[in-house]
């Protein structure tokens, strides 16, 4: 087989992840395209170790672990996400812009508002 | 496929030897590619899901062309079968609509569409001319389970505990984050 069909589709494949994780709005989805880039990854990792006929199948030995920490870190992303939806009420990547533990309006042109109290919600971060 | 073996490579093999794997594999890619679209492109959000389940399936298909076949079956054990209930879990504690929502793509979905593109004809062009002149011998199989096994518990043991050991930690931290506090009086 020639090497640059695998090659070709994994790159084609990271760049649609790649559009996804800039375009999606909300954070399911956002992980969702973060997994389709670590897929071509994986299988560019296995299309070179098939092709290098490597005596430690180190390319496939780092897929198995790639696809571990895929797992992990999909748990992970998504009690994050979780987490974020039970405290501010949205998973809207876009309205989630600060880390403090304000009681935020989730609207757009409550931004200047925001910003001058940005310094009283940070007190109450720190305390 | 056994000819390659008798005789060199690059003797018998033209540009593009349409092979029954090349052409398989080029359809299932094709497959992939547009079900991965879909995953990033659809406005209801649990289609996302469901598409993305064709996608890991087809990679899956992928990598048993490519013979890597105990990869084939964690893909299909690991990704179909966990990360994508998880995320339908996800789709669903998070209240996502059902029907149609017009604002999945945020405002930025041309520039995100330019940045992916030129990522795309970036990498394509430099793959294409980096490989060329380059084919899988795919006559023995190179991933069967058995190697992989020897190899991963004779070679990669360290690694493998390490991962072990963040599983547990991510297993812990996702159990810390989810757990809601008491509300102090």
């Amino acid at each position: 087989m020639h090497l640059v069909f695998p090659a070709v589709l994994a790159a084609l494949l990271f760049c649609v992840g790649l559009y996804g994780v800039l375009a999606r709005r909300n954070a399911v989805l956002m992980l969702m395209s973060v997994e389709l880039m670590l897929n071509a990854v994986n299988l560019n990792l296995v299309a070179f170790d098939v092709w290098l006929r490597d005596a430690l199948h180190s390319g496939q030995a780092l897929t198995l672990f790639t696809i571990t920490v895929a797992a992990a870190e999909i748990g992970l992303g998504l009690a994050i996400v979780l987490l974020i939806f039970r405290n501010r009420g949205t998973a809207d990547i876009d309205r989630v812009g600060r880390l403090t533990d304000g009681d935020e309006k989730a609207d757009g042109d409550e931004k200047a508002d925001s910003a001058e109290t940005v310094g009283d919600d940070e007190m109450e971060g720190v305390g | 496929m056994n000819l390659a073996a008798v005789v060199p490579l690059d003797s018998t093999h033209g540009f593009l030897s349409p092979s029954g794997v090349e052409i398989v594999f080029v359809l299932v890619g094709l497959g992939v590619l547009g079900a991965a679209l879909l995953t990033v492109t659809t406005k209801q959000l649990v289609h996302a899901a469901l598409w993305l389940v064709v996608a890991l399936g087809g990679l899956a298909i992928e990598y048993l062309l490519l013979t890597a076949e105990f990869i084939a079956w964690v893909q299909v054990l690991i990704y179909v079968g966990a990360v994508v209930v998880l995320v339908l879990f996800g789709l669903m504690l998070t209240r996502a609509p059902i029907g149609v929502s017009p604002d999945a793509d945020s405002g930025n979905r041309w520039l995100a569409l330019g940045v992916a593109l030129a990522a795309a004809a970036t990498l394509v062009t430099l793959v294409v001319d980096a490989f060329r002149c380059t084919w899988i011998d795919l006559g023995t199989v190179a991933g069967s389970t058995k190697a992989n096994g020897v190899t991963l518990f004779r070679y990669w043991v360290l690694p493998f505990e390490a991962l072990s050991v963040l599983l547990l930690a991510a297993l812990v931290g996702a159990i810390v984050l989810s757990r809601r506090e008491k509300k102090e009086p």
